[in-house]
């Protein structure tokens, strides 16, 4: 005996056009989605009675565009990333630096802090783009502690008490929805994308470079495509967690921002960038039911991290697809 | 003449800290981001046989301390990282966080604070070329010295130092010379762990176990390699001259403060003029794409 994994006679029904004929197809389709997009859109309803967990679902979100921004960096560019600390810092000082040094109103700060912030990124870590994908990792892995000993050496940007007095969002509601949206947004953005030609590219470029190389295509120009991408939404959720707290300070460069979205990419499952987000739900929450522990947290991390990595490396994302897609049974031999 | 002194010691150190990480990355091709938290882990280990084993002569602790954070680092290898062995992205998320889980483990078990010394091998100082240095500085100079002799001999000399260049060169063909990589990444593991520990055993006594060290260490490993070419010895000894000096000099004319500036302008220069660093010569194709 041995056993079959076939595809459901559904799914194979629902690859066609023909699948908008049929109500039930189309629930196939469309039902994860939407079960994603309504479940998220009705947590802050859910919470009401829980502040605190209303808190939990903003920081849950930024880290999910954290998570996106790595697995995307990782499963599509071909770059791992080892510090996303730098992203948050990075956003998170300019929405300080446009909020309270420039006077700007908030829904101006936090986007503009964004995009200011993606462009400093990638030109800060253009010098290793155009080399192998371990000196990006080395890279990455230096900038957020170096930044953190130049701000506290230099005594710039408020030095170790940081910059206060950034404007708080309206009310939580804004605060909730805010983050949520712009997470949905950026989720179903990055699926398309990845799909477009250019995302092709990239996957290229992730493969087999010196094919990309050899098509007269320019590595190093992908390369800093990606890199912006991912740094746009680094630095979004950086500058969404400054003007959540008020405050922007060493902290942002912290290595909870750069372990907590590896560790969400591999347990929810790299590559599929829903994964991203639901590895983020579930560890963050878990971060905070664990909040007693204190450092001890990063080891637990890493330990799931490790252990998924090497006896479950593909992840909860793709082992639900599996399940959802195909069914399994016992055939004679 | 004070300068040249102290640049000289503040480069052996940091070529000491370096070694370990070009030598398992120029080997087994796995840039061990582990390296900071095995030199924290040496360090520890040591002060914990020294202190809680009480009777453990000096000499003991920190053989013991070695060859356990040499058996951690196989071990490393051994179990975790031969099951993702060629894929890139996994192999170094795993040694990252499995440095993570070290340092920030022995951070949560209460390395913090000025508690944990490791006394000086020799203490007091002696007077060399109007500059003070004292003995422990010495030791770490002489130590640093002969461990590039050792390295070199053993790698010229015998079977395994011969079957780790052969695997550093070209995996394919020394593989089919009948060298075990798998074997020979084990042991480059092991040793680029006991250097780690060897450095920290040396190091540790001009100041605290801290856990922030580990990430220090790392940092300037990290740097020294990628400026003397990744995987390359004799780059390692040049570039820590290069930033040892460029230190020292920034220290003495500006202020301590910029010390991790140096480093970071040093390896933004090597990656922006030559990317596969000093000596990465024959490489310079693989690491551009």
């Amino acid at each position: 005996m041995r056993k079959e994994r076939i595809d459901r006679g559904l799914k194979v029904r629902t690859e066609g056009i023909y699948a908008i004929t049929s109500a039930r197809e189309i629930l196939y389709l469309m039902g994860p989605r939407i079960l994603l997009i309504v479940g998220l859109l009705a947590l802050p309803f859910v919470f009401e009675l829980a502040p605190y967990w209303k808190k939990v679902i903003n920081i849950m979100c930024a880290y999910a565009l954290l998570a996106l921004s790595f697995d995307f960096l990782a499963n599509y560019v071909g770059l791992v990333c080892l510090g996303g600390a730098f992203f948050t810092g990075i956003g998170g000082y300019f929405a300080a630096i446009f909020n309270v040094e420039l006077g700007m109103p908030v829904w101006l700060s936090m986007p503009l802090a964004g995009v200011a912030g993606a462009i400093f990124c990638t030109v800060a870590l253009l010098p290793c783009l155009p080399l192998r994908g371990v000196y990006f990792a080395i890279v990455t892995l230096m900038y957020p502690l170096l930044f953190t000993r130049i701000i506290e050496a230099l005594d710039i940007l408020g030095g170790t008490n940081g910059m206060t007095g950034l404007d708080a969002l309206p009310n939580a509601y804004v605060e909730n929805y805010v983050i949520i949206v712009v997470a949905l947004v950026f989720l179903f953005a990055m699926r398309r994308f990845v799909n477009e030609d250019i995302g092709l590219v990239l996957r290229g470029v992730k493969d087999n470079d010196q094919s990309v190389r050899a098509s007269g295509i320019s590595v190093t120009r992908m390369r800093i495509i990606g890199v912006f991408i991912a740094s746009l939404l680094g630095c979004f959720a950086g500058a969404y967690i400054a003007h959540l707290y008020m405050w922007a300070g060493i902290s942002l460069f912290a290595l909870d921002f750069s372990i907590i979205p590896i560790a969400a990419v591999v347990i929810g499952g790299g590559g599929t960038l829903v994964g991203a987000l639901i590895g983020a739900f579930i560890l963050v929450p878990l971060s905070e039911v664990l909040r007693a522990f204190g450092t001890f947290r990063i080891v637990i991390y890493c330990a799931i991290l490790t252990g998924f990595i090497v006896f479950k490396s593909e992840g909860i994302m793709i082992y639900l697809q599996r399940k959802y897609h195909q069914f399994e049974r016992w055939v004679k031999v | 003449m004070e300068l040249v002194v102290y640049g000289i010691i503040n480069s052996i150190t940091l070529s000491l800290i370096s070694l370990g990480f070009t030598l398992v990355y120029s080997i087994s091709r796995v840039p061990n981001f582990a390296h900071g938290a095995l030199y924290v882990a040496g360090g520890y280990l040591t002060w914990v046989f020294l202190n809680h084993f009480l009777g453990i002569p000096y000499f003991l602790a920190i053989l013991l301390g070695v060859i356990i954070t040499s058996a951690v680092g196989a071990a490393i290898y051994q179990f975790i990282l031969v099951r993702i062995r060629g894929m890139e992205i996994s192999e170094i998320i795993a040694t990252y966080a499995i440095g993570l889980a070290i340092l920030e483990g022995l951070r949560w078990g209460g390395l913090r604070g000025g508690t944990f010394v490791l006394p000086a091998f020799f203490p007091g100082s002696v007077n060399i070329l109007g500059a003070s240095v004292d003995y422990q500085r010495l030791i770490i100079v002489g130590a640093g010295v002969l461990t590039f002799i050792i390295l070199y001999l053993f790698t010229r000399f015998t079977k395994v130092g011969l079957a780790f260049r052969g695997i550093a060169q070209d995996e394919r063909a020394a593989m089919m010379l009948g060298i075990n990589s798998d074997m020979t990444a084990v042991l480059s593991l092991a040793i680029g762990s006991a250097l780690a520990g060897l450095a920290a055993i040396l190091l540790l006594p001009l100041g605290n176990i801290v856990v922030e060290g580990g990430y220090n260490v790392l940092v300037f490993a990290v740097a020294v390699c990628v400026i003397g070419g990744l995987g390359s010895w004799g780059g390692v000894i040049v570039a820590s001259f290069i930033i040892g000096f460029a230190q020292i000099l920034t220290e003495y004319f500006i202020s301590a403060h910029y010390q991790m500036v140096v480093a970071l302008l040093a390896i933004i220069i090597t990656l922006l003029v030559k990317p596969s660093g000093i000596f990465g010569k024959q490489k310079e194709l693989e690491e551009r794409v």
